[in-house]
């Protein structure tokens, strides 16, 4: 009765702060639908000068792929270049084809040499290979293979930040203290948040799953609930661990400063970025951090349409840090009240 | 209240040596002292003399370096002893955002009350503390002294037999000081045992006993005619001038 009692208040001061209300339904729409415009899979489309190519070549090019802008004249193209007009210029040197690429974004120097790469196998190619996918298609845009880790971690992200300043206002303004000195077992005040800000965390998930599906038109391949599940579970993981690191806060300054130690390594190790090329002992870094089982999760869940069973593993890691941080958090309140 | 014949002799607090230290402070050094039942016992000491420390170790919130508190007989912290008295703390823990109503009804849920009986409560408590026709607004609407009378209403709730209150009169007006003066001495006189802190003079001259507090020692324990007989004054401003170790250090 006493952790319903907390959660019914938690959940009534929550309906009274709007703001907060805005911070965790609104922001992580808002911040998801950013992601898609800038994301939506429109291939990067390189603006290469070409001078003294023969015509017949150039013609090759899809007009799709690239924008082709033909110089009389090299330098009058590599002046261009330098003008952050042209991305590439390709000219005819010693008989040889050269490019110069303007070199200071990667992606856009790897598209120039793969165009220049199609055109010139054009010729020789005959037979060209069957493509077929066994996960996403063809279509698959960035943003739905990273969409599912955002979704995650913004769940992740927001319940964090909200638990951590909320348990830790309830201790600078004296409830937390008034609270202790009732009979409530420090154990109801930890179930009793969890429940009460459960709730809004399960809504939260609910609409972040719901507006990247159907909204954004997310690439989803499996089921919704399970999403829900792991949104769900990843939220409570957040919960605890905001409560538990707000402990030993004293300000919700402080609170702030936990997210470039706590979540930023998070984010790099969730599957945003591919770690195949980092040391393998750092890699298993990522074994401790919950956000990367929540990703690989949702990934499974979204790209590759597995089910309860092709998941599991990372249900009860997921649910193990959740238990561990409660039980750590009950001991923390300890600080606070030693029976 | 269901207490057995036992514990009605043993004193109501029972505080044997008992020694706080945070790191190198001491910030309470081998207090000893009673409360009886049946009387309002104030704790008169300075800002930062240990008064808050000592309630705490009185509550079971904190625990002592050395030396036991004992409340009903038991030694605390115990649990179940929390539901045995009414805490007021010295700043108003009252959740801003929410009304009196939704304030009083969470602790009183707290403390075990439900339905009709807890909302009977509510206006009773509430009743004392004259704040029935703001039951309604959200604390942050309140006036620092409604607050101070809303914390006071909560910490009658559930009927405590010990009341402990820490500063209970701080920031309130003269007027409204003396009625809450009044319904303590009647809370009193309907048989329940208060500690309270204060430092203010003419507020201990209402106590029944009074235990002088500074710099973390309990420097005498006397009513305030005793204290006042003890150093040959009149007044127990200066009984804790002659008592509380002479001038200040």
């Amino acid at each position: 009765m006493r952790t319903r009692a907390l959660a019914v208040r938690i959940i009534r001061q929550f309906l009274r702060d709007k703001r907060t209300m805005a911070l965790l339904f609104l922001a992580p729409l808002l911040v998801l639908t950013l992601m898609h415009f800038v994301f939506n899979g429109q291939t990067v489309k390189p603006d290469v000068g070409v001078a003294g190519i023969p015509s017949a070549v150039t013609a090759k090019v899809d007009p799709e792929t690239a924008r082709i802008v033909d110089y009389p004249d090299r330098k009058e193209a590599e002046e261009d270049l330098r003008d952050g007009k042209l991305d590439a210029v390709i000219s005819i040197e010693n008989g040889k084809p050269a490019i110069l690429l303007e070199g200071t974004d990667p992606s856009m120097a790897k598209a120039v040499q793969l165009l220049l790469q199609k055109t010139l196998q054009a010729d020789m190619l005959t037979v060209q290979p069957q493509i077929s996918y066994l996960y996403g298609d063809e279509d698959l845009s960035s943003f739905d293979s990273f969409g599912p880790v955002l979704i995650g971690f913004f769940s992740f992200f927001f319940v964090f930040l909200l638990a951590g300043v909320s348990f830790l206002r309830e201790r600078t303004t004296g409830t937390l203290e008034r609270l202790l000195a009732t009979p409530i077992r420090r154990s109801e005040v930890v179930a009793g948040y969890l429940l009460g800000f459960g709730l809004f965390t399960l809504a939260q998930a609910t609409l972040i799953a719901w507006f990247s599906i159907r909204v954004l038109g997310i690439y989803m391949a499996g089921s919704v609930w399970l999403v829900l599940l792991i949104n769900l579970l990843l939220t409570l993981t957040a919960l605890t661990l905001g409560t538990l690191l707000s402990s030993y806060a004293g300000t919700e300054f402080q609170i702030i400063q936990f997210i470039p130690l706590v979540i930023v390594p998070q984010v790099f190790f969730s599957g945003l970025f591919n770690l195949e090329a980092m040391n393998p002992w750092l890699q298993k870094l990522s074994y401790v951090m919950p956000l990367y089982y929540g990703a690989d999760a949702m990934r499974d869940i979204m790209l590759r349409g597995k089910g309860l069973a092709g998941i599991q593993v990372d249900i009860y890691v997921l649910l193990g840090f959740s238990v561990l941080f409660a039980l750590l958090n009950v001991a923390a309140l300890k600080k606070q009240r030693t029976i | 209240m269901g207490q057995s014949p036992a514990a009605e002799n043993v004193p109501l607090v029972e505080i044997r040596g008992v020694s706080r230290r945070f790191g190198a402070k001491t910030v309470l050094d081998d207090v000893s002292l009673n409360v009886e039942r049946g009387e309002i016992f104030g704790l008169l000491g300075p800002s930062g003399s240990g008064k808050t420390t000592l309630i705490k170790l009185i509550t079971g919130i904190d625990k002592a370096d050395e030396g036991t508190v004992r409340m009903f007989g038991e030694t605390m912290p115990k649990l179940s002893l929390l539901q045995r008295y009414g805490y007021m703390a010295q700043s108003d823990a009252l959740y801003q955002e929410l009304t009196a109503r939704e304030n009083l009804r969470f602790f009183a849920s707290l403390y075990g009350l439900a339905g009709s009986r807890r909302e009977e409560r509510i206006r009773a408590a509430m009743e004392i503390v004259d704040l029935n026709d703001h039951l309604n607004k959200t604390v942050s609407a309140y006036s620092g002294g409604m607050k101070r009378r809303l914390s006071l209403a909560i910490s009658l709730l559930h009927e405590p037999e010990l009341l402990i209150l820490d500063e209970p009169t701080v920031g309130i007006d003269p007027v409204l000081r003396r009625s809450i003066w009044e319904e303590l001495l009647a809370l009193r006189d309907r048989g329940t045992s208060i500690v309270l802190t204060t430092h203010v003079m003419d507020e201990a001259d209402k106590c029944d006993r009074i235990g002088l507090i500074r710099d973390g020692r309990l420097t005498a324990v006397d009513t305030p005619q005793g204290l006042k007989n003890r150093s040959g004054t009149d007044s127990i401003e200066q009984a804790f001038i002659v008592l509380g170790g002479g001038a200040p250090s």
